[in-house]
């Protein structure tokens, strides 16, 4: 990892979806700046269709028609994004869709059986990607983001479409990585008790031209984070409910 | 102690094979009645076709002969498969190109083989160089839209991926952009083979003093139908070869991630 001493410095003035037929253009996102702290585990939360998946890939550099500026502080390099779909691909197995982010002899390549083990994997390391369940998909997606020991990543919603307790065990191991290998995570997700349980930081977008509605910070320890009832309380503290 | 137990009889199973040699002898043998029937020279039955093949076999003429014409479809299907290939691509990916392109893509799809063919010959004169061109600009045109289709298809999201883990040029062509298309391809790639060398029968029977369209142009001239049944034969076997041994285990080998 390369030594961060910077914050990523995010600053959308304006984004707008162009006319498309009928639909008129659209603002989705106003005004929205904040900074996130080296080291720092950040959850972007708001309505759907609030315009959280677009912040993360106008922040990712996928989406680059927006005013405004993102400044990496010189830690843009190595950057991952595990996407709402796992996005592997389907004729590489599960071990060659790891490798393949990394150039052809680095030293991380002999990190991945480790990787494969504590994602559960090391078994269907060589199985096709259609030949795995969705939760497995994920957690090879979640090994790939890994390998790279990015100083970024991203997430959008990585764990929807899975059955709760399989969820669960990937936010589990999510916290579990994080903490053995710290970085810089910015998190999108519309799940309230997914949000306490992994963010230090929760950043609240409001719905319609979103802009930062409410900023949080979560004061919870790796331990308190995989105590349901603790999560429970704290989600309650932040949101009135849970 | 053994015990004598009468295992049930194998109840016999047709399979794939059996059906294929199964309905194959029917057709022989409704040719055999058919000929026996008409028993004229221009309805030879299959023993007569047998005996000519045998006898250009032996003879060297049948081997030259398919050579010559394999070797015209080899160079024809490789470059209708290259510029067709990259036509497809570039008109999939550009979307102004397309509009543009994709009238004069029609007006060639529609020009019959037989115009391009002699235009060739003349253009070029009855050499080597527009026997393959006058297959090739046949087969361009299919290549180009069924590879167009699939460069239409390229997955967004994947390309988002190899762009976020900087995969690139390279590395998103060989393991992102080309398995992708690959089923295109091979598409392309079979309906190709079995156009080309129809095609390239057709120019040797025009311009060419070798090959199998080349005789079986002379054999309608002598109205000797066992020949022209013999070649005809024989090459589809060939055909049939290429396929099995080529084209099936490529395709096989690209399809085993497929659940």
């Amino acid at each position: 990892m390369a030594e961060m001493t910077h914050p990523l410095r995010v600053r959308v003035d304006r984004k707008v979806f162009p006319a498309v037929g009928l639909r008129s253009e659209m603002l989705v996102l106003k005004g929205v700046t904040f900074q996130v702290e080296p080291g720092s585990f950040v959850v972007l939360t708001g309505p759907s269709g609030c315009g959280k998946s677009t912040l993360l890939n106008i922040i990712a550099g996928l989406d680059k028609d927006y005013q405004g500026e993102i400044d990496y502080g010189g830690g843009g390099e190595r950057l991952a994004y595990v996407f709402q779909s796992p996005r592997l691909l389907p004729w590489r197995t599960v071990y060659e869709n790891i490798a393949l982010v990394l150039p052809p002899g680095d030293p991380r390549i002999a990190n991945i059986p480790d990787l494969l083990q504590r994602v559960g994997l090391t078994e269907a390391a060589h199985a096709y990607p259609e030949m795995i369940s969705l939760g497995m998909q994920r957690r090879a997606a979640l090994a790939r983001a890994f390998v790279l020991e990015p100083d970024f990543l991203l997430m959008d919603e990585p764990f929807v479409s899975l059955d709760d307790p399989t969820a669960q065990s990937l936010r589990e191991l999510l916290v579990e990585l994080w903490n053995r290998r710290p970085t810089t995570i910015l998190f999108v997700t519309h799940d309230r008790a997914e949000s306490v349980m992994l963010g230090t930081r929760i950043l609240r977008l409001s719905g319609g031209s979103a802009s930062i509605a409410q900023d949080v910070p979560v004061p919870l320890s790796v331990t308190d984070r995989l105590d349901r009832d603790k999560v429970h309380a704290e989600q309650k503290r932040i949101f009135g409910d849970g | 102690m053994l015990q004598a137990v009468k295992a049930p009889a194998p109840r016999f199973r047709f399979g794939h094979v059996g059906w294929t040699i199964g309905s194959l002898l029917v057709l022989v043998a409704i040719w055999e009645v058919a000929a026996l029937i008409a028993a004229n020279r221009y309805l030879p039955g299959p023993m007569t076709v047998l005996d000519v093949m045998i006898r250009e076999a032996r003879s060297g003429e049948l081997w030259s002969n398919i050579a010559a014409t394999l070797i015209r479809v080899a160079f024809s299907f490789v470059i209708a498969m290259f510029i067709g290939s990259a036509v497809g691509l570039a008109l999939g990916r550009n979307p102004g190109a397309d509009r543009f392109f994709d009238a004069w893509l029609i007006f060639f799809l529609n020009l019959p083989a037989l115009v391009i063919i002699v235009l060739c010959y003349i253009w070029f004169g009855l050499t080597e160089v527009a026997a393959i061109t006058a297959v090739s600009v046949n087969k361009i045109p299919n290549v180009a839209v069924t590879m167009r289709e699939g460069a239409r298809a390229l997955s967004k999201d994947l390309e988002e991926m190899a762009t976020i883990y900087r995969f690139g040029w390279w590395k998103t062509l060989r393991h992102v952009t080309i398995p992708q298309l690959a089923p295109y391809f091979a598409a392309s790639a079979r309906s190709g083979l079995s156009l080309v060398w129809k095609i390239v029968l057709v120019v040797e029977a025009f311009g060419r003093s070798e090959g199998v369209g080349h005789q079986l142009n002379i054999a309608f001239q002598l109205f000797d139908v066992p020949m022209i049944l013999a070649y005809a034969l024989a090459f589809i076997i060939v055909v049939q070869i290429i396929e099995m041994t080529i084209l099936q285990p490529i395709l096989s080998r690209a399809n085993k991630w497929r659940r």
